[in-house]
Order: C-alpha cells, then sequence, then structure tokens
C-alpha cells in the first residue's frame, strides 16, 4: 500500500439529481385561481347528476365527463363536516398550535374544501357548526386559496346531519 | 389465443407547447370523444390502462389525475405503466387473454413542454457511471448515429430521406406538428445540433394524448364494422448498458418482428415510433420491410412524438387504416429507452 | 374573464439526494477512482468490462477479477454538445464520446474537451484529466483531453 492509498473502501456515492420545471395548473385550475384573485369562489356542475365540484379539475371524477359548463359561483360560507385539532406548527398555516384543521361544504358546493378555523375555544368546535371565510385585506389578494385566512363560526343554527353526512 | 381487435381510436393534436390546459385537460376531451363515438358506457369498460411518466410534470402519482377523465366511481379495475401507452396497450391485451375483460380502453399522454425533456431522459442511464454525467438524450442519440454513419449501416442523406417521407406524408394527418415538404438537399444544408445530427432528424417535443378501445372476439364488431385484429405483439427489451449493445442496429425489434410474425404475409402499412431518423431506418430494417409497404402515412414520431402516446398513438394510426380498407395488413411499433433499447411490434390485419 | 387565456404557471424543482450503496464490484471501481486507478473486470471469456458490472451481460455470471486499464485510449464515437446545460459537467462547448480505454473491451460513456468540433474524429487518442480532488465518483475523471 503506498502513502497515496487509504486503506477505506469507497462503498457510497452521492448522485444527486435536480430539474427544472414550469409546471402550468391547466385551465380549470387557473380559471379557480383567477377567481380566488378577485375574492370569488367558483365551482363546476357535472351534466349527469349536477353535483358541485368545488376546486375542479375539469372532468367529474365519477362519470369521466367534462365539467365546462358556466361556472357556479359559491358563498363564502359553510358547514364544518369534520375536524381535527393540531399540534405541530405548520409554515403554511398562520394560526398558532394547538390549531384546527376543518373539512368545509360550502354552500352549493358537493365536495368539501380542507382549510383551518379560529375564533372560538377548541371545546367550543363541532361537526354541524355554521362557518365563514375570513379573508385576507383584499390589497393582498393574490390567485391563491390562501386569500382566505381562516373560517370562523357563523351565528346560525348547526346544519342538520343530513345535510352533510355523506361528505364525512 | 383470444382474439382481440382494436376498435376506436382518438388523439390530441401535437403541440410544442399547450399552453392553456394541462397534461389531464388534455386527455379529458380525447377520451369523452372516443366515449361518445363509440356510444361507451363507463358500465361496459372492464379494464382501463394507461401510460405516461411522472417525469414530465416532475410528481409522483402525478398519473393518477388522469383517472377524472375515466370516471373512476364505481371503482373500475385500473393499471399504469410508466411508459408510452403501447405497453399499456400489452398489459390490456394481456388481461383480455387471461379472461379478465372484453372491454379495455388504453391512454397513454405526456406533456413534456413542463421540463427540459432531453436533459430529463438522461435519468434512464446508468445511474452509477452514466447519468450523473447528464449525457441529454440527442447527444446519446447522436452517439448512435455516428457509429451508423461511420461504420457504414447508412448515410446522412438516408437520414435526411427519412426526415423528409415523414413530414411530407405528415401534410394530410391533422394531428401532426411538423410537415411540410423539405427536400433532403435542404435538410442537408442545415447545420448540425449536435454532430452529426441535425434539427430534421430529431423528431419534435410534443405535448399530447392518444387513447384506443380493445374489444375481444365478436363483440369487437359492435364497435366497429371492420376491426383491426391483433394478429401478433410483442415487446423485447436490450441491456441498459450502451456499451454491451450493438447500437448500429436494432436486435430487439428483429426479435419482436419475428415472434409478432410480421414476415408471415406482406405488410402494407408501418406506423414507427422511432424518434430520430437514423433509428427509424434501424427498425425499418429490423422489421424487414419490402418495397411495398407506405412508411408512416401519419408521418410517424418524427412528424410529431407526444410523450408516452407516441407509440399508442402508431398502433391507432395503424388501425385506422385497417378499417378505411386501405390496408389489409399493418404493423405497428413502439419504443422506450436510449437508442432504442426497448420494442414492441404489434401486427393488425382486417378480416 | 376568458377561459382560454393562457394558463397560470409556477417554476417547480424536483431534487433527490440520492446515496447509493455500492457492492463489492462497484465499490472497488469507485475506491479505484478515489485512488486515480482505473479498475475493469474480466469476463470469463477474458474480455475486460469498463466501467466493471457485476454479472455478464450474455451469461449472467457472477464476475470477480478486476484488472487495471489505461488511463488512455481511443474515441469510438462522439457527439458534439454545442450549448451545454447547466448541470452537464462543462461549462464551454465538448463532446460526449465513448472512449475505449487500452486495456478494456467496452467504451465509457464520458466528455472530452476538445476545445472545437473540428478537433474530435472518432479514432482519435484521448487520455484522462483528473478532478483536482478525487472522491470516488465518475467525475473524478474531470473529462478526457486529446492525447
Amino acid at each position: 500500500m503506498s502513502a497515496e492509498e487509504k486503506p477505506d473502501l469507497v462503498k457510497v456515492i452521492r448522485t444527486p439529481i435536480r430539474l427544472e420545471y414550469t409546471y402550468s395548473a391547466g385551465k380549470s385550475a387557473s380559471r379557480f385561481l383567477r377567481a380566488m384573485k378577485e375574492g370569488r369562489l367558483i365551482g363546476q356542475r357535472c351534466p349527469v347528476d349536477g353535483r358541485v365540484y368545488f376546486p375542479s379539475r375539469g372532468s367529474c371524477p365519477q362519470h369521466g365527463v367534462p365539467t365546462d359548463g358556466e361556472p357556479v359561483e359559491l358563498a363564502d360560507k359553510g358547514t364544518l363536516v369534520t375536524f381535527s385539532i393540531v399540534r405541530i406548527p405548520a409554515e403554511t398555516v398562520p394560526l398558532e398550535i394547538p390549531f384546527v384543521t376543518v373539512q368545509v361544504l360550502l354552500d352549493g358546493a358537493d365536495t368539501i374544501l380542507m382549510h383551518v378555523l379560529s375564533g372560538c375555544g377548541l371545546d367550543e368546535v363541532h361537526m354541524g357548526m355554521r362557518v365563514r371565510a375570513v379573508w385576507k385585506p383584499k390589497e393582498e389578494w393574490e390567485e391563491s386559496v390562501a386569500n382566505i385566512l381562516y373560517f370562523e363560526p357563523l351565528d346560525e343554527p348547526d346544519a342538520d346531519y343530513d345535510s352533510y353526512k355523506e361528505h364525512i | 389465443m383470444r382474439e382481440v381487435a382494436v376498435v376506436g381510436f382518438t388523439q390530441s393534436p401535437a403541440k410544442r407547447r399547450e399552453t392553456v390546459l394541462n397534461d389531464t385537460e388534455i386527455v379529458i376531451p380525447m377520451i369523452d370523444e372516443l366515449k361518445k363515438s363509440k356510444n361507451l358506457k363507463n358500465e361496459d369498460m372492464d379494464f382501463v390502462c394507461s401510460g405516461s411518466c411522472d417525469y414530465l410534470a416532475g410528481a409522483p402519482f402525478a398519473f393518477v389525475m388522469g383517472l377524472d377523465a375515466v370516471g373512476a366511481w364505481p371503482p373500475v379495475c385500473e393499471s399504469h405503466v410508466e411508459m408510452d401507452g403501447a405497453w399499456a396497450f400489452y398489459e390490456a391485451w394481456v388481461k383480455i387473454q387471461m379472461g379478465y375483460a372484453e372491454v379495455a380502453l388504453v391512454y397513454g399522454f405526456g406533456k413534456p413542454s413542463m421540463g427540459d425533456l432531453p436533459l430529463t431522459l438522461a435519468l434512464q442511464l446508468d445511474p452509477y457511471t452514466q447519468a450523473p454525467l447528464w449525457p441529454d438524450a440527442v447527444s446519446v442519440a447522436a452517439l448512435q448515429a455516428r457509429l451508423c454513419l461511420e461504420g457504414g449501416v447508412l448515410t446522412e442523406r438516408d437520414m435526411a430521406e427519412a426526415a423528409r417521407r415523414d413530414r411530407r406524408n405528415a401534410e394530410t394527418n391533422p394531428y401532426a406538428q411538423i410537415k411540410g415538404d423539405f427536400s433532403p438537399e435542404q435538410i442537408l444544408a442545415e447545420p448540425y445540433v449536435a454532430s452529426p445530427l441535425r434539427r430534421h432528424d430529431c423528431s419534435p417535443i410534443s405535448d399530447g394524448a392518444s387513447a384506443i378501445l380493445l374489444v375481444a372476439g365478436e363483440r369487437a364488431k359492435e364497435y366497429c364494422e371492420r376491426p383491426a385484429w391483433v394478429t401478433g405483439i410483442e415487446h423485447i427489451c436490450e441491456p441498459l448498458d450502451l456499451n454491451v449493445r450493438d447500437l448500429t442496429r436494432s436486435r430487439s425489434t428483429e426479435m419482436a418482428a419475428e415472434r409478432a410474425g410480421v414476415g408471415r404475409a406482406a405488410i402494407d402499412v408501418a406506423e414507427l415510433a422511432a424518434p430520430f431518423s437514423h433509428q427509424e431506418i434501424l427498425v425499418e430494417r429490423a422489421l424487414g420491410l419490402g418495397a411495398g409497404t407506405r412508411v408512416n402515412p401519419s408521418g410517424g414520431a418524427m412528424a410529431g412524438n407526444p410523450m408516452m402516446a407516441a407509440g399508442l398513438s402508431r398502433i391507432g394510426e395503424a388501425a385506422r387504416r385497417i378499417w378505411d380498407g386501405s390496408a389489409g395488413r399493418a404493423v405497428a411499433h413502439a419504443t422506450s429507452g436510449p437508442c432504442l433499447q426497448q420494442n414492441l411490434v404489434c401486427v393488425l390485419e382486417g378480416s | 374573464m376568458n377561459p382560454d387565456e393562457e394558463s397560470l404557471s409556477a417554476p417547480h424543482i424536483l431534487e433527490y439526494t440520492y446515496r447509493r450503496s455500492l457492492g463489492p464490484v462497484l465499490s472497488k471501481f469507485f475506491t479505484g477512482l478515489r485512488d486515480k486507478k482505473l479498475l475493469g473486470i474480466k469476463r470469463p471469456d477474458g474480455s475486460v468490462l469498463f466501467p466493471p458490472k457485476e454479472y455478464d451481460p450474455e451469461t449472467s455470471e457472477s464476475l470477480h477479477e478486476m484488472v487495471p486499464v489505461a488511463e488512455s485510449g481511443v474515441v469510438k464515437s462522439w457527439a458534439w454538445v454545442p450549448a451545454p446545460r447547466a448541470p452537464q459537467p462543462l461549462d464551454r462547448p465538448f463532446a460526449y464520446a465513448l472512449v475505449q480505454l487500452d486495456g478494456a473491451d467496452t467504451s465509457l460513456l464520458h466528455v472530452v474537451d476538445a476545445g472545437r468540433e473540428a478537433a474530435m474524429r472518432t479514432g482519435m487518442r484521448v487520455k484522462v484529466r483528473w478532478a483536482d480532488s478525487t472522491i470516488g465518483s465518475i467525475g473524478d475523471i474531470a473529462c478526457f483531453e486529446p492525447a
């Protein structure tokens, strides 16, 4: 063994890869995000059974038909379908821990929106609660679901279980 | 062996850059058109199989979104290959052979414009000694082209003539991307883009999708007056390492062609998915095609190369010529991997 | 709002920090590179694979006998890269080449820093230019240069 040779063998190599993309959102997502920038929530209706998908990907995932009709405007309030209390902070969530993640069925929509809830005690959160979106200041709106900071309780009687039980 | 036929085919136009739709949205209207034109209901489909590559979008499981175009509730029997849709076609054919399906929908799609395709394909090479040097797919094909040229296997003029034939044939194909009558002299006067390859020797980079309907037995006639029967299909793979292969011929295509029975009778039409002019010549020779065969009436992959759909589209274009009676016997070819590493050959016949 | 407006898009980076274990054959190969030694492997028929492989490509037998190959050899094919992309080994035009080193019976896919396209020729002799520091990687061979 010469002075230059080292006794140990190379057993592992590093082969990092890095690829750059320009990801394109596509027609449906772009329309949805551009509407968000205007403070509007839009869904798409399935021509077969009339269900409103929010957000929509351009096709009804159940029937496999294009959902390219007129968009459906949705109100920014709805029913809290289910929730979870999270005790690990998340970069993308503008709330302190513990915070509440929620699934919201907006009035008029047939699919749920995942978001977060604030404005009431943890022990007050319950399924069927009526909730409303709290938006960022208008001048901060971008093409993003994050224009809605969180949902807060709405002073309305709880929704009937039957009205959201299919979405749990 | 069960009789299986290609009874439907749709495709999207091959485009350098689809600027409005994402990859799933390219698939949606195309599958919708196939379902409507064949009166195909979701409950009629026994099996659905797609071909795509997550590296085109740079996202794992990107292909799952494509199912929105098909409709997956009630649950469907579905599969996927990280390959050209031609291999999804093969899987569907096997499924039917095994008696698990009668009607199968196959589709392939890709939007390579989102990334740098030739660089992405460097990841197909040996990960220890080759991929870290990032040999892009055009350079790798150029290495093979030089071996062929300097080995006396073909000439630059042969390459120019193949490119010319494809782009001229493509003039009647509304879905093709590169079309026109470019003479060999015009082509040979152009500079190399990756010596010894010229721009015309390379297929375009294309966003696009295609779909095929496969049906077993007599039921095929419910969907199509003159079904294109699959009378032979095989795919063969060579080693990954370029160094232990003979890059001046396509042995795997020769073997696949033999097992698919290409040579049993005359071939009227051949649709080839080779993405470079020199590779197209190697494939043509490997298939043993005679002078009477019309090669690439659609223009082949050289006129439009939607990644992950180009091979499937060759099967569709070959089938179309059976349906319209302009061909009695056709062969379609699909390829995958560096320098024609893996090749699929499919023979279609009218009754 | 025009539904056929151009899609929104955003840059997206895909990165994987792969660390690959080598096994006995490649471990010797990469250790050799670190120590500036080129090692191929002998096949049952006596021919030498470089880079080495664990199994014979034709018979699938396990291969074990490492043999040294020279630092210089012959270009068997090449392709000119006029506009290198960011992750490629050189930032000036270069050739990818199949280089068969003296003592090996297969070629290595690597890079030749020839300076200009006209300097490349199948059959030319090239030699290894080692990286400033070698760690056990194919990049320990920074490139080949005309010999």
